[in-house]
């Protein structure tokens, strides 16, 4: 059976992380291919990579440091920030990236997810989806969440899985930063309607939020930061929870 | 000399950057039939769409010299797939070096997700590909169609059905998994391979 999914993720801004103390031993925490090494080595399942570089310098560092990573890291990473072409996606794959995300620039242009999905392939495409809850419904945010949009949660991500997303990462607006954990009812309602895996982002403040959303949520795979960023847990010791708790992960 | 297979099937960065990080110095990535009939090992990388990657590989002839290759070969996910009898992806005859055919994988329960994607455990490991490696361990997929199980399997994988996770023939193997993107255990099996 395949294994639930740890995914670190990584912000980086003009070349550098962002976020992240504590690693002993570790010279120089803004050293995103060092970084990323230590989490894979830790047992990461993946990485993500997001270029939180306002300025056009700082975009063009980022394609050259994905370059680096492709070169030292020997697991699947995916990156995102600020593509919102073909183009884009196109050099991020030439610098060995495995997989896009894109967020608003699907919800300005869905044609853009089968574009690539069409020249790349489903399994480089990763549409995130920020949503939050307006009553009865969840409604997407592009944007990081700031601007509403007329897109509804599960029908949008039906409709990028049908344009050829390959997977989707869901954050709930309403559970990010909070560290009380995930909205499990939905995301069991998402993974279930949908044939694509789904990654689950924003809320986790323990290890046994995570063991929730991969159990009773159903996702296939749990995106975080600041729990290993600040040390409260590492990779290792969280998959180790998780196998403790009959979770099927690669230890 | 390793030469990498230069055809229409995706990007070969990552596969480059996996023989780099096992020491390899040299390699070439051509689709000259003479240079991949001297080569010492030949890699057969491949992502993308089956026919669309043999439809390239005829359109250079190399259909017709890869399985004529003496030397060890092994193909990558696509490329595995494409040596094997036929694909129901685009529904084409592959070169027939396997003696699998290729299906897509059907759900039977809302929790299987397609593609097969992420971490999942090898058994029934039986080809030096595989020494040094412990059953169960861990190897990273992405794919939608699978080589059924033949006489030709030489590890195997479940997802909704057992699938062929490698196969070997005489020089000839495959792995459906990406051992470039395998951590530690990638690194051992192209390493083994490498080795042959």
């Amino acid at each position: 059976m395949v294994a639930k999914r740890i995914i670190p993720c990584l912000d980086v801004k003009d070349g550098r992380t962002v976020k992240g103390i504590n690693f002993l031993g570790l010279k120089d925490v803004g050293d995103a291919v060092e970084l990323g090494a230590r989490y894979a080595s830790e047992g990461a399942d993946e990485l993500v990579y997001l270029d939180i570089s306002a300025t056009f310098e700082g975009r063009k560092t980022f394609v050259d440091l994905v370059s680096s990573i492709s070169e030292r890291i020997d697991i699947p990473f995916t990156v995102g920030g600020g593509i919102s072409s073909l183009s884009d996606a196109g050099r991020l794959l030439e610098a060995g990236a495995d997989k896009i995300t894109i967020n608003s620039a699907a919800l300005r242009n869905p044609d853009l997810v089968g574009d690539i999905a069409y020249h790349f392939g489903s399994q480089f495409v990763v549409v995130a989806i920020d949503a939050r809850r307006e009553g009865d419904r969840w409604a997407a945010m592009s944007d990081g969440g700031r601007r509403p949009t007329d897109k509804e949660l599960f029908s949008w991500a039906r409709e990028v899985q049908e344009r050829g997303a390959g997977e989707i990462l869901f954050t709930s607006m309403d559970h990010d930063g909070t560290r009380k954990g995930y909205p499990c009812d939905v995301f069991a309602q998402l993974c279930g309607s949908l044939s694509i895996p789904v990654i689950a982002s924003g809320g986790a403040g323990s290890a046994e939020d995570i063991a929730e959303v991969l159990s009773e949520g159903k996702a296939d795979a749990a995106l975080a930061a600041s729990i290993f960023h600040y040390g409260e847990t590492t990779v290792r010791e969280l998959k180790e929870y998780l196998f403790a708790r009959g979770i099927n992960v690669r230890l | 000399m390793i030469a990498i297979v230069e055809y229409e099937a995706g990007n070969v960065r990552s596969v480059i950057n996996a023989l780099r990080r096992c020491g390899v110095a040299e390699w070439t990535l051509t689709s000259d039939p003479s240079e991949l009939m001297l080569a010492d090992k030949v890699i057969l990388p491949g992502v993308g769409d089956a026919s669309v990657a043999l439809a390239s590989l005829r359109s250079l002839g190399l259909d017709l010299v890869i399985p004529k290759l003496e030397c060890p070969v092994l193909g990558i996910c696509v490329g595995m797939q494409v040596m094997c009898r036929h694909s129901d992806e685009g529904d084409v005859e592959g070169l027939g070096i396997f003696n699998a055919d290729v299906r897509r994988f059907e759900r039977e329960e809302p929790e299987q997700k397609i593609p097969h994607m992420g971490w999942n455990s090898i058994h029934d490991l039986s080809s030096p590909l595989f020494n040094g490696i412990g059953e169960g361990s861990f190897v990273y997929y992405v794919h939608s169609y699978y080589a059924g199980l033949c006489e030709n399997t030489i590890a195997t994988t479940g997802h909704i059905v057992p699938f062929s996770a490698a196969l070997g023939k005489r020089n000839f193997y495959g792995t459906q998994f990406h051992p470039e993107k395998s951590g530690p255990t990638g690194a051992m099996i192209l390493d083994n391979f490498l080795s042959l």
